[in-house]
């Protein structure tokens, strides 16, 4: 059974060190719901686990194996959805999720982008273009990507934001389904996400310095936010 | 392959939509060239005299016109992330980007430059090697131009920054694809020419898109 775990993960950003010493470990089947206050360092534990952002110390396994020794390998077994959409406007919406699906190694990415969107609920948006969905829309086009193309870790940075309340209890089941067929989750959440049995990790107990003035933390989030 | 394919058809679809990259390229070029006339006079002779100059220093500019939005569209919107995280390695996702920028934006040029040729009285002898240097030519510029791209993203005003970080790169590119003209006119061969210039691309076809990639992967971070 594979085993997606971080050791002593150190992150920096800039000149600040955003998270020290931190451990973490997900096993099949498993959710870790990753909690604290903005600018603790979410979003950069998820880009940490992605791949996209190199911690500047401790390492990630998978399997007991360093995911540095196999990129490749990690990148095909994980999901990620950040704060950006990845929409194009002038292509539709089963041409956007298409090509994800077939970068994504899914054997027919037409049809299986079109069972990801009918899955969200939105399979009346299939040939809209890109550029008249709305925001909602948009998130729920991005989300049907994890769908679209098989992977076993998806790591999602707020994928409620923009959702109503049917959404989210849709995305709810998707997530359930996924863990229930051996899948593992990373989620970063303001909102309550239903998800039975799931790990709690507060990022806020590996802060090295307090935060003192709520400016300093806002302008942090937009850094990140940039990157 | 079949991703690397994808992802040019891909950007191949979305400069066809968008329309407007692609034909700002060449009309710029069109018009860039049209100018020489008017500042230097009608004279047949000294137009005939600098026409591969003047073609070839209209085809950079034109080219450099479009370079800034090679990344920068998957950039904003989060696709270039999500590019780095997908199996292809970020080398191929430079070259296939590369390779339908230039689709778009060398190919109309190389079209158009002929019928440049004949309005500045080019002498009809040098039409064939014009059109063979800019085939050459223009991927180099675009693979040249991929890097300074890559570097510039997410700098503020990096278009001209990328202008000034990359023009001086197209100069031997400019020698020798205007050498090769003008030593065909005079009745040399261009053959040395178009040997360095093939050796340029050469060149720049595995480095261009290194280099490049490692600026994406700083830039995604």
């Amino acid at each position: 059974m594979p085993v997606f775990a971080g050791t002593e993960l150190t992150c920096l950003r800039g000149d600040r060190l955003v998270f020290t010493g931190l451990d973490f470990r997900i096993e099949p089947g498993e959710a870790l719901v990753l909690l604290g206050p903005n600018g603790s360092g979410k979003s950069s534990l998820l880009r940490v686990m992605a791949g996209l952002l190199k911690p500047l110390r401790g390492q990630l396994s998978w399997d007991d194996i360093a995911v540095t020794e196999d990129p490749d390998g990690h990148r095909s077994r994980i999901h990620y959805v950040g704060h950006l959409d990845a929409v194009k406007p002038v292509l539709s919406a089963v041409e956007n999720l298409a090509f994800w699906a077939n970068l994504g190694g899914a054997a027919d990415p037409r049809t299986s982008a079109r069972a990801a969107l009918d899955r969200l609920g939105v399979p009346h948006i299939a040939n809209v273009p890109g550029r008249y969905l709305s925001a909602g829309q948009k998130r729920r086009l991005n989300l049907a990507r994890v769908l679209a193309a098989p992977a076993t870790l998806w790591l999602l940075d707020e994928p409620t934001v923009a959702l109503d309340r049917a959404a989210i209890a849709l995305f709810e089941e998707i997530i359930a389904e996924h863990r229930a067929g051996g899948g593992m989750v990373a989620v970063s959440t303001h909102v309550d996400i239903a998800m039975p049995g799931a790990r709690d990790l507060h990022l806020d107990d590996f802060t090295p310095i307090p935060h003192d003035a709520d400016e300093d933390v806002d302008e942090d989030m937009e850094g990140e936010h940039a990157a | 392959m079949t991703r690397f394919l994808r992802l040019v058809g891909r950007d191949l679809r979305l400069a066809l939509r968008q329309g407007s990259d692609a034909s700002i390229a060449v009309m710029f070029f069109v018009l860039c060239v049209v100018l020489f006339p008017f500042g230097v006079g009608p004279e047949p002779n000294i137009l005939a005299r600098i026409a591969a100059g003047v073609i070839w220093v209209a085809a950079l500019l034109a080219s450099l016109l479009s370079l800034e939005r090679l990344f920068q569209n998957d950039y904003e919107d989060g696709s270039l992330e999500l590019l780095s995280l997908s199996t292809l390695p970020m080398e191929a996702v430079v070259l296939a980007k590369t390779l339908a920028h230039w689709l778009v934006t060398g190919v109309p040029l190389i079209v158009a430059a002929p019928l440049l040729a004949v309005l500045l009285n080019m002498n009809a002898e040098g039409f064939g090697i014009l059109v063979l240097t800019l085939l050459v030519g223009t991927p180099i510029l675009s693979l040249i131009g991929s890097i300074g791209a890559a570097l510039t993203l997410g700098a503020r005003r990096g278009g001209v920054l990328l202008s000034l970080l990359i023009l001086p790169l197209y100069i031997p590119v400019l020698i020798f694809g205007a050498g090769a003209i003008d030593a065909a006119l005079n009745g040399l061969t261009p053959r040395p020419h178009l040997l360095l210039l093939g050796g340029l691309l050469a060149g720049a076809l595995p480095l261009a898109p290194w280099a490049s990639a490692a600026a994406l992967r700083q830039a995604v971070e």
